[in-house]
């Protein structure tokens, strides 16, 4: 008896699985002329799970707003097949060669500079062009013809954040604070050294390991050492660490901090508290151009209409820098194809060159490299009685 | 006096994460002395207190929902032990391990999924998620009062296994398994009893745990859990003794290395003490040497 209810499970469970794949290829095939894939490689757990989940919420957001394109004279539809990468550098390639098997156009992502890179040869032999909406990190475009990016790069906001934290604070010793193997965090915590160091500044710099959650070490020596201001680029996880044991600690340094940071994770931790964070940052909500405010205003009632969106932007309706971003590299994808005529990928990559165009979070153009062509971020200040981000300034670099 | 004022927190920090650990660590090596399983499912259990805590606290107030949780996370216990570990009593202890794992990814994963994997914060809990200061250091009143509660709920503990009757049942169960069966034992009200301990252990210090560490996320039991497994082998695993003494030395250890500025081998300095210990002495700081019987 025992080993029939064994092999009745058994086989519902086999059961389930041949009939979902049986209709997810029903699905591919059904009329492929006349859809446009555009594949989202994009992190929905793991550590980095919460950005990249706002993430993919700008570029479904853009999907309900242009969802057709016409290319010479035939109507396409524009579908997304989003994989998850899971964070991990081991996992990321097989998320990409499921998309490569779904024959994208054109793929999106990552958030997390490390994924993006691991993946980059599996897209570049398919010979699919990949835009990156928010991995910051150089390598990442460098070397290749088929990765491009609309954010800004690292190297820029290393020396804005060191430039900032001279103007604003005039500070003379800085504390970094890395996680070791992480390509953003200690790419971004490198630049920021030599910046801050060629203004005059000196550093100490410490780091730690996966899954570390006691910061009080660190923190207890950033004091210690008298310093001005500690720059974290950390994952939001180790953020909202950082930023609780600093307030029950008392340490009242200012925290400065890359785009990871921007993410209501961060208000929440450090709501009702006097610890004081500054963020760079590529889109402020506050934006009153037109795009900007009308994006605003659409995008929190899209995620107000839907419960679940809701609760993947971490139950608010405060709208992530990414969120904006990829909605942009939705647009800028879609643009491509337009030019191309034709969803082929070869030739969206050729024509990728040349795009322009004027998205939520400003001018987008690709340089020689395929990186972004932009030379300013927003300086964001978290409120800490209403849980909110203060816009501070446009910095730019000296 | 300079030299105790910068170094302070350092210490404080220590023994706290070490009662921390020490309290998730009795959960490892009671469930291993009686069915000597490795019951990796344990750090996910201390995660999901943590998030029953968040929804829970976020609808009532916290008398009525810190009993809850405690009370909710001991079901869980005794369920995951009576649906993934008791139908496999008599197979090889491999295929528990295995179940354990599973448990262990099941519980992660369901908080994924329910949580859409963002941090979420842990609500403050008045009296100790405050700060005081001592000398120069300042940090949560928590600091203080883990190391005070984790040597009280030992010595009850103890006192609970060397005095009462289910406590020796416990102890004949853990010296051997059959025979106590034989002697009119009944086993499996035995295991539910240490999985209910375990589980309450693991409430408690995930209260402390996260209202020191504010922010509990999916895995955030994967890595306290571990460094408690480490700490119970440490100290002899199925010695609650060694269990305790084990979690103080991991946690200090860390914090020690830290505030050296060795911060890149605080992990590995742990591990290689770890490793010497089991080399010096096989079975722990307070194992006690088995006679394996043919």
């Amino acid at each position: 008896m025992k080993k029939i209810t064994a092999l009745l499970l058994i086989l519902s469970l086999v059961l389930v699985m041949l009939t979902g794949c049986g209709s997810s290829n029903k699905n591919s095939d059904a009329g492929s002329d006349n859809v446009i894939r555009i594949g989202v490689y994009e992190p929905s757990s793991g550590d980095n799970g919460a950005g990249g989940k706002q993430e993919v919420l700008g570029i479904e957001f853009a999907n309900t707003i242009v969802n057709k394109v016409e290319l010479g004279g035939k109507t396409y539809d524009i579908k997304l097949e989003i994989v998850d990468n899971e964070s991990s550098n081991d996992k990321g390639p097989t998320a990409a060669a499921t998309l490569v098997g779904k024959k994208c156009s054109i793929v999106l992502g990552s958030y997390g500079s490390s994924v993006s890179i691991a993946a980059s040869d599996v897209f570049g032999n398919a010979g699919i062009p990949v835009i990156g909406v928010s991995c910051t990190n150089p390598q990442v475009t460098l070397g290749n013809t088929h990765y491009f990016r609309i954010c800004y790069l690292d190297p820029f906001q290393g020396t804005v954040l060191a430039n900032f934290a001279v103007d604003q604070f005039n500070a003379k010793k800085a504390y970094i604070l890395t996680k070791l193997g992480d390509d953003y965090s200690v790419g971004l915590g490198n630049y920021f050294k030599e910046a801050f160091e060629a203004l005059g500044g000196t550093v100490i710099e410490e780091n730690f390991q996966e899954g570390n959650s006691d910061f009080t070490a660190y923190l207890t020596t950033a004091a210690n050492a008298g310093v001005d201001v500690i720059f974290a680029p950390t994952s939001t996880e180790a953020a909202s660490l950082i930023i609780g044991q600093a307030v029950s600690q008392g340490i009242n340094i200012p925290l400065l901090a890359g785009d990871t940071w921007d993410s209501s994770v961060i208000l929440e931790a450090a709501k009702g508290s006097s610890q004081e964070i500054f963020v760079s940052t590529f889109f402020d909500e506050g934006d009153d151009s037109a795009a900007g405010s009308k994006f605003v205003k659409d995008f929190k009632a899209w995620l107000n209409a839907n419960p679940d969106k809701l609760a993947n932007n971490g139950g608010n309706d405060i709208v992530a820098a990414v969120s904006a971003l990829g909605y942009d590299a939705y647009m800028v994808a879609v643009e491509a194809i337009k030019a191309a005529g034709t969803p082929d990928p070869k030739a969206i990559n050729e024509v990728l060159w040349n795009v322009k165009y004027t998205g939520v979070t400003g001018d987008i153009a690709f340089d020689e490299i395929g990186d972004a062509i932009r030379n300013v971020a927003y300086i964001k200040r978290s409120n800490n009685s209403d849980a909110s981000w203060e816009f501070v300034a446009i910095q730019s670099v000296k | 006096m300079e030299f105790i004022n910068k170094n302070l927190p350092y210490i404080l920090a220590g023994i706290s994460l070490g009662g921390q650990y020490a309290l998730i660590s009795i959960g490892y090596t009671m469930v291993y002395g009686i069915l000597r399983l490795i019951n990796f499912a344990h750090g996910d259990i201390f995660m999901f207190a943590g998030f029953a805590m968040v929804y829970l606290a976020a609808s009532t107030p916290l008398y009525v929902s810190i009993p809850l949780v405690i009370i909710i996370t001991v079901i869980l216990g005794f369920l995951i032990e009576r649906i993934a570990y008791k139908p496999l009593r008599s197979a090889p202890r491999m295929s528990v391990m295995i179940s354990a794992i599973g448990v262990s990814y099941l519980l992660q994963n369901l908080a994924w999924y329910f949580t859409s994997g963002l941090a979420k914060q842990y609500p403050k809990i008045p009296w100790i998620s405050g700060s005081i200061t001592i000398g120069s250091a300042t940090t949560p009143i928590v600091t203080i009062i883990t190391p005070i509660l984790t040597v009280l709920l030992v010595i009850i503990l103890v006192m609970l296994i060397k005095y009462t009757k289910i406590g020796m049942a416990m102890r004949a169960v853990s010296k051997d398994f059959e025979t106590s069966q034989i002697m009119g034992i009944n086993i499996n009200s035995v295991i539910s009893f240490t999985f209910i301990i375990g589980s309450f252990l693991a409430a408690i210090s995930s209260i402390l745990y996260f209202t020191s560490y504010s922010t509990v996320t999916p895995v955030a039991g994967a890595m306290p859990g571990l460094r408690a497994f480490v700490a119970a082998v440490f100290g002899g695993i199925g010695s609650i003794p060694g269990a305790v003494v084990g979690g103080l030395i991991i946690g200090m250890c860390e914090n020690i290395t830290k505030g050296l500025g060795w911060t890149t081998f605080s992990d590995a300095f742990t591990f290689a003490l770890l490793i010497i210990i089991l080399v010096a002495k096989p079975t722990g700081l307070f194992g006690e040497k088995t006679t394996e019987k043919v």
